[in-house]
């Protein structure tokens, strides 16, 4: 029995002894459901062993809500708690657990999946491609964020969670300070997920800058591609700092080296600083996606062609430089003095100048526009007074000497939740409403969709807003309770109304999917929106091949001059299509990288070397493998297209 | 199947093409890796607590061994993929086989300098900067042992099935990785090593 007392929970309480009870009986229904309806032949095939880019998105994107629920349970458990002062619903080290896990699923597992779930599905119909330039690696991309994902979320059943913050600073997360094993699912967790990010930025730089449609160059591509080409060059050049950190961080609590210690020549700050160094360009690793949903969507629904091309590319260009400028101002008080401060607090600032330009570019887009009020334009309008004030208060933040009054508040958290949700969470949901019939042939229902809309704003400034307050008047953030005379309890119970209205938008999002699934027509055409882009040129939903013929391109707003001006994207006859094979070791080997990170988290050397050779001969595989894939005759084509036109 | 017959074997795919851009933007990622160990080992350098430091533990003469082998196994490859371009696959396997013994070679050369680390006192454990060097060698080192494995198995693919396009774009990715795990030692030699010897 005492090998199993490692996978105790250290601090049980009846919220995790539920969470236990709710995986084991979803784990049996979903084994009993897929037993029944005979569907484990069609998971496998169909969604297991794909290396469809669309089919990965979509994966991606399941992933994504999953993870937004869960990180959305932390926040009712955490804004319950702070709801009234001196409250016992959560002891503090179950609280410090909620925070922690609600930032990583948050950012890693839930905002990073849902901008690569829609880059896989939308940028490789965007330039008109075929597939990204390696579909079998984006499948093990997607398979090792999911292990990844999964691996953190059964810390909370297995072992303990991690309990230092998002950022997991040391000396707090060195083994002195945080002896559960919590710690060591943050690093391993991260670091299996973060080599799926990498192999997904490698990916699409090569798809973007290889495989667009003959005439599309890089200044007539869609804005979202632009986005999606930036962000990943940011992803390979920030990733592999936090390689190197976590991979250090794993060695100073498993091996007792002395990286982050505090004796032995130790340096904790060098930690805050590599941390950050990935940190901040992670940032507009999820902000700029969301700026190309923007700039997709403010087009179509103003019908007037995007203000300001040039200008949004090149500031697009600027914020990724500069955003691995600025990491110090996380730790603007920690010591680095003056000048040091000085500099990055400029750099910070300079930061609003390239973001300012794209809000201005907007609201020009607008300018004279005959705009739509559907439920993907709401959340753009919405997006940029609500982005705007958590901007300006960034800009706040970022003033080195006021910064030491901000510092750790709860203004602090008013402000990046203000510029994510808005920046990120709404680019996703509208990005989710707008490519919707793409990937499923349907149209989500506009009435639901505005309703869940309102809530989602609405909630967003209920939730947040009061916490600029409550923060300047000095509550720290990351305080499990508070007294009475503090005076803190208004703001915090207007945060917690607040985050239940946020919760019913996403429910209402989770009905409108049920409804309109059932409910919604399947004949909508290929392009219901009067979209501009190349995405809208085939069929809803797309056929395997993308395009039965390669799109030719001559303007930035092809399909849309295709529509007006009589442009003809598709000249020629179908020829044969090469498609890459289904292949299931990516999905083996990414179970193998679970077993290993689990290994590793208990140090249970044995089931690390095993899963390492597993690894290892799954790489050995492919390497000898002959796949040469298979090919779709011209006239499966021609009889597939004729079929796709006639279910219009 | 599209060949280019006018480009060199490795790059007449388009798949070939693509696979090798690929490889470039991952070394790029590999620079940004080891920029962060040295930028990490620059800031740890003189945090030496009770242990040893630099100065006290580098010896001049297993380093220039594993520098000279490291470096001509950088040549040799080169001439390896200089002989595949001419289509001589006996050459070009030969060549490769001569980097992957000196490769080894480096190898033996550092087993013996980390051995010569842990008995002078100055295990990874004992101090901020006896960590980041094993640290930032060992990587490298893992890239190395990590090569030499997967210079094996394209050499048998090659044996096998001749240099076809596919081979060939494999071999010469291997070789570019083969030269930068070069360029990364001769960083390593001069900011670890000398810098740390003066």
């Amino acid at each position: 029995m005492e090998f199993f007392e490692r996978f105790a929970v250290p601090h049980p309480s009846p919220a995790i002894y539920a969470s236990m009870v709710a995986i084991a009986l979803t784990s049996i229904a979903i084994v009993i459901g897929l037993t029944y309806f005979k569907k484990w032949g069609y998971l496998w095939r169909e969604w297991l062993t794909t290396v469809d880019h669309k089919k990965i998105g979509i994966m991606y994107m399941i992933s994504a809500l999953l993870m937004l629920f869960r990180g959305g349970a932390d926040v009712l458990m955490m804004r319950a708690q702070t709801a009234v002062p001196e409250n016992t619903l959560l002891d503090a080290q179950h609280y410090n657990e909620i925070f922690t896990t609600h930032g990583v699923v948050m950012i890693i597992f839930m905002a990073m999946a849902f901008i690569i779930a829609l880059m896989n599905f939308v940028i490789p119909l965007q330039i008109g491609a075929r597939d990204v330039a390696f579909p079998r690696l984006n499948a093990l991309s997607f398979w090792l964020y999911f292990m990844g994902a999964m691996l953190l979320n059964i810390s909370f059943v297995i072992g303990g969670s991690p309990s230092s913050g998002w950022t997991s600073y040391f000396p707090l997360a060195g083994n002195e300070l945080s002896q559960s094993v919590g710690t060591n699912y943050y690093m391993l967790s991260l670091q299996i997920s973060g080599l799926g990010t990498l192999i997904t930025g490698i990916n699409f730089i090569v798809t973007i800058l290889k495989m667009r449609a003959p005439g599309m160059t890089l200044m007539k591509m869609p804005m979202f591609s632009w986005a999606g080409l930036i962000t990943n060059v940011i992803i390979v050049f920030a990733f592999p700092v936090l390689t190197v950190a976590l991979a250090m961080g794993t060695m100073d609590r498993l091996f007792a080296t002395n990286f982050f210690t505090t004796t032995n020549g130790g340096m904790d700050m060098l930690w805050a600083n590599l941390f950050w160094v990935w940190g901040h360009p992670e940032v507009y690793i999820l902000i700029l996606p969301a700026f190309g949903i923007y700039s997709e969507i403010i087009p179509t629904f103003s019908r007037r062609n995007l203000y300001g091309y040039n200008t949004m590319v090149i500031s697009m260009v600027v914020i990724s430089l500069l955003s691995f400028l600025v990491w110090v101002h996380h730790f603007f008080t920690m010591g680095q003095g003056a000048l040091v401060n000085s500099i990055f607090s400029i750099t910070t600032m300079a930061i609003a100048v390239p973001t300012g330009i794209k809000i201005f570019n907007w609201l020009f887009t607008m300018w004279k526009g005959k705009i739509q009020f559907t439920v993907p334009m709401l959340y753009a309008l919405g997006f940029i007074p609500i982005f705007t004030i958590g901007g300006v208060t960034g800009v706040m933040l970022g003033m080195a000497s006021a910064d030491y009054q901000y510092h750790n508040t709860m203004f602090l958290v008013a402000h990046f939740h203000l510029v994510i949700i808005p920046g990120v969470v709404f680019a996703m949901l509208a990005g989710l409403t707008y490519w919707w019939p793409k990937m499923f042939g349907f149209m989500l229902n506009e009435r639901i969709g505005k309703w869940a809309f309102w809530f989602i704003a609405g909630g967003t400034c209920l939730a947040f807003f009061p916490m600029f307050i409550s923060g300047l008047d000095g509550q720290a953030r990351r305080m499990y309770t508070y007294s009475e005379a503090t005076g803190f309890g208004i703001w915090n119970m207007l945060s917690f109304i607040g985050a239940i209205g946020l919760a019913i938008g996403f429910v209402l999002i989770v009905y409108n999917i049920y409804y309109s699934t059932r409910y919604a027509s399947r004949n909508i055409g290929d392009d219901p929106w009067d979209a501009r882009s190349l995405e809208w040129a085939t069929h809803n939903p797309v056929p395997e091949y993308n395009f039965a013929i390669t799109p030719q391109v001559n303007s930035r707003q092809a399909f849309w001059d295709a529509k007006k001006k009589g442009h003809k994207l598709f000249k020629g006859g179908y020829k044969e299509i090469h498609m890459p094979n289904n292949s299931g070791v990516p999905f083996i080997m990414a179970v193998f990288f679970f077993i290993f990170g689990f290994g590793f988290v208990f140090s249970m050397w044995i089931t690390v070397i095993a899963s390492l050779i597993g690894i290892i001969a799954c790489l050995i595989h492919r390497s000898f493998e002959k796949d040469h894939g298979y090919h779709i005759s011209a006239e499966e084509l021609k009889k597939s297209e004729v079929e796709l036109r006639g279910a219009k | 199947m599209n060949i280019n017959k006018t480009q060199p074997l490795e790059y007449s795919t388009e798949q070939g093409r693509l696979n090798i851009l690929g490889f470039w933007i991952f070394i790029g990622a590999e620079v940004m890796l080891f920029a962060t160990l040295f930028a990490s080992y620059f800031t740890l350098f003189d945090r030496t607590g009770n242990g040893p430091s630099g100065s006290e533990i580098f010896e001049i003469t297993p380093v220039l061994i594993e520098t000279l082998l490291l470096l001509t196994s950088s040549f040799t490859i080169g001439l390896g993929v200089h002989a595949m371009r001419i289509g001589n696959k006996q050459a070009m396997m030969s060549f490769f086989i001569v980097t992957l013994v000196l490769g080894a070679a480096f190898l033996g050369v550092e087993i013996y300098e980390f051995v010569h680390y842990v008995n002078v006192g100055a295990g990874l454990q004992v101090s901020a900067f006896t960590s980041i060097l094993l640290t930032t060698l060992g990587t490298h080192g893992l890239h190395v042992t990590f090569g030499l494995f997967w210079g094996i198995m394209i050499l048998m693919q090659v044996k096998k099935r001749g240099l076809t396009p596919q081979t060939a774009n494999k071999s010469f990715i291997f070789s570019l990785y083969w030269h930068f795990l070069d360029v990364v030692w001769i960083f390593i030699f001069s900011f670890v090593y000398l810098k740390g010897m003066m």
